[in-house]
């Protein structure tokens, strides 16, 4: 009986092996679809332009390697800069018709404030890659969306800390923010966690200028004819370039000490107009010469590979795209584990995405569980001249972790803030030279 | 108020008036003769800037000097050949057919534009200052203000004022561009070629808007999207005065600079509202706006 049955069994294992390798190759996808919206247009294509080179990039290199557990990645990208309508029916086209496993929205607040609900909706995992507006995830619990980067909160309060460390004594501020969401939401975060900290500070001036503005000369003649002893700004892109040059050359950066609460991005193009000494954040821990990274060759390698392809260094979008790609590995590569090997449902693959750790281009990221909230260090420094740069590098850089600055998950950051007291400032941070 | 902050106030508003004013004027000079509403207006004070900023940091090297000149040759170019086709083959074949369509082609040809900006300087901002920094800077009660802005940019403005009078008040080619506007068919029946005043006309106003921008390139950063803002900043000086006055459009450029300058000073959050509130205040009284008159045709 035995030897009957043998040539039976051998049959019908060979008839499984031969029906079942082909299903096994069908749940393995051709291609892991990505939908990335980014400035393509507008003012804010200073960072999506970059960020869509780094995606290209990025996929590029992860497809060399033999793609995220064997399979490549595709991308589609979406123009932010269109907006609005535009932008949902774009977001919702690449999902329901193009079909993506997965999308990178948005840069804007705005956009991520629109785009998140409807991720939710239509049940794709998205990734927050780039917007800062703490208020989304403390709103509500999302299954589906995750900030794979820090949020303004500890963003602002990172840049804050470092200026109560390194100039204690200040009395009076002043802030000259773009005239939108980022801007009051940075300034709220900022003032109120000032407020909490070091309530003898007088805010003797909140000027909130356009959008785009083209000439910021009022807004420098009333400071420096009010003098204060630190002006905080957290503008950007041209905004950002316009303003530290109008005051440059007016003599105002001498005359205070100025505060650039994401300035990292605009360094390089500052150039010599950028005077040393001024107090530089980074939206993360992302610089080019990452006082604990600059050494790894990777790093370098990454670098260096974006500076030929662009002409420039990164700069901090360039950073975040890559931690959405190495979020969405590591949460693949969980889920494919966590499944025994075989592919995953996406239904897996947003199980695995939450408590996430996954590495980055600075120290580890962290997908908060609770809210799905990245837990991001943050990089604060003074801006110096430095040999073999034609623009301000980052000196004595403070590297934060993110737990201590991050609001804790389920609390609401404005209320959290308010519970800080003076004794926040003190908490230890290590600080690094230049080339150090 | 104190007596400092009436005069940094009044020295900002100034400044600012004279770069909104040099924009404007060319919109409301185009309007008056034409009677197009061109909303590629911003893309040329963009043009103007881009192409501004590109020769001045070609010709720097040479001499830091030679930067004023090309502010100068970059305006003129931008107005001559962007203006000149616009008009000739875009916005001539539809006079006297609906507004509308006016309408709709400088629109067009603004997107066009804003994308082939895009194409041709990329995205990340431009500064080009040499000419800013070649001026030296000047105290006013203790605070520093660049004489570009303060003395220059305002020079030029009452010199484009002084100017414009001269050549349409003054001059034959002025008169001949006064006749058309009055009456184009009076005109042509003397034997004045009204497509030829209308395509010197257009470049004239181009060339205003591309001086706006070539003059704003040595103070501010050269970014995509920088035309959308003027074009409705200019819009609202433009409507405010009454299309087509030239003295109404620097005297309400005064006026929103001015306003705007001391509203930062007093009442900051308002400062983006100040053009806007002004301008729908005026036009609630006066329709036809501060300095128009009922038949708008006239300069």
């Amino acid at each position: 009986m035995k030897g009957a049955l043998r040539p039976a069994l051998g049959a019908a294992a060979l008839a499984l092996a031969l029906t079942a390798a082909p299903a096994f190759a069908q749940d393995k996808p051709a291609q892991i679809k990505i939908g990335i919206t980014t400035f393509l247009s507008g003012p804010a294509s200073v960072f999506g332009v970059p960020g869509k080179a780094a995606a290209e990039m990025i996929a590029e290199d992860i497809n060399k390697k033999g793609g995220i557990g064997g399979v490549p990645v595709a991308l589609t990208f979406v123009d932010e800069g269109a907006g609005g309508e535009a932008l949902v029916s774009n977001y919702r086209r690449m999902v329901q018709d193009e079909k993506v496993d997965a999308t990178f929205a948005a840069i804007s607040s705005g956009s991520c404030t629109q785009l998140v609900p409807i991720a939710e909706d239509l049940k794709v995992m998205n990734f927050m890659w780039d917007c800062g507006a703490a208020s989304i995830l403390e709103a509500r619990k999302h299954r589906y969306n995750f900030r794979t980067q820090a949020n303004a909160t500890p963003e602002m309060l990172a840049v804050l800390v470092y200026l109560l460390k390194t100039k204690p004594d200040f009395k009076t501020i002043a802030v000259v923010n773009q005239d939108y969401a980022w801007g009051r939401e940075s300034w709220e975060i900022f003032s109120t966690a000032l407020k909490a900290m070091k309530p003898d500070v007088k805010v003797v001036a909140e000027l909130f200028p356009k959008f785009g503005a083209p000439d910021f000369s009022t807004e420098i003649s009333r400071l420096m004819a009010l003098k204060p002893d630190v002006v905080l700004t957290t503008s950007w892109g041209g905004d950002l370039d316009t303003l530290v040059r109008q005051a440059g050359q007016r003599g105002l950066l001498q005359q205070t000490t100025f505060v650039l609460g994401i300035g990292e991005s605009s360094m390089q193009r500052l150039g010599a107009d950028l005077p040393e000494g001024l107090i530089v954040g980074a939206r993360g821990d992302h610089w080019f010469l990452h006082p604990e990274r600059k050494n790894d060759a990777a790093f370098k390698a990454f670098n260096d590979a974006f500076k030929a392809k662009t002409g420039a260094w990164p700069i901090y979008p360039v950073y975040h795209m890559y931690q959405a790609f190495s979020a969405l590995q590591a949460s693949y590569d969980k889920a494919i584990k966590a499944n025994g090997g075989k592919w995953p449902t996406r239904e897996q693959v947003i199980d695995a995405a939450g408590g996430t750790e996954f590495q980055t281009w600075g120290r580890p990221v962290t997908l908060r569980a609770d809210d799905n909230q990245g837990l991001e260090a943050q990089i604060v420094g003074v801006t110096k001249s430095a040999p073999g740069y034609d623009f301000k590098v980052l000196d004595n850089m403070m590297v934060f972790d993110a737990k201590p600055i991050t609001t804790p998950g389920g609390q609401k950051s404005i209320e959290w803030l308010k519970t800080l007291t003076p004794d926040f400032a003190k908490m230890n941070v290590p600080t690094f030279k230049h080339g150090q | 108020m104190d007596s400092t902050i009436f005069i940094l106030a009044l020295l900002d508003g100034v400044s600012y008036a004279a770069l909104v004013f040099l924009v404007s004027v060319g919109l409301s000079l185009i309007f008056s003769v034409l009677r197009i509403v061109n909303v590629a207006h911003g893309s040329l004070y963009a043009y103007g800037a881009y192409v501004a900023a590109t020769l001045s940091l070609a010709v720097a090297p040479i001499s830091p000097w030679l930067t004023f000149p090309a502010l100068l040759v970059a305006s003129v170019a931008v107005g001559v050949v962007v203006g000149g086709v616009m008009e000739r083959f875009l916005l001539r074949p539809v006079y006297g057919r609906e507004d509308v369509l006016q309408l709709l082609i400088t629109f067009a040809v603004f997107m066009i534009m804003d994308n082939l900006q895009r194409l041709i300087w990329g995205v990340q901002p431009i500064f080009a200052s040499t000419p800013l920094k070649l001026l030296p800077n000047v105290s006013v009660l203790g605070v520093s203000y660049t004489s570009y802005q303060v003395i220059l940019l305002p020079a030029v403005a009452l010199l484009t004022v002084l100017g414009l009078r001269y050549f349409l008040r003054h001059t034959l080619a002025g008169a001949v561009i006064l006749a058309v506007t009055e009456d184009r068919e009076a005109a042509t029946a003397i034997g004045v070629d009204a497509r030829r005043v209308f395509l010197v006309t257009f470049m004239i106003g181009a060339s205003l808007a591309a001086l706006g921008g070539a003059l704003a390139s040595p103070t501010t950063s050269l970014v995509p999207g920088m035309g959308a803002d003027m074009i409705v900043l200019s819009f609202a000086v433009a409507a405010t005065a009454g299309l087509g006055q030239i003295e109404g459009a620097a005297v309400t450029a005064l006026m929103i600079g001015i306003a705007r300058a001391f509203v930062i000073y007093l009442q900051p959050e308002f400062e983006v509202l100040v053009p806007y509130l002004i301008m729908v205040l005026v036009l609630l009284i006066r329709p036809m706006g501060l300095f128009g008159v009922d038949k708008v045709r006239k300069i």
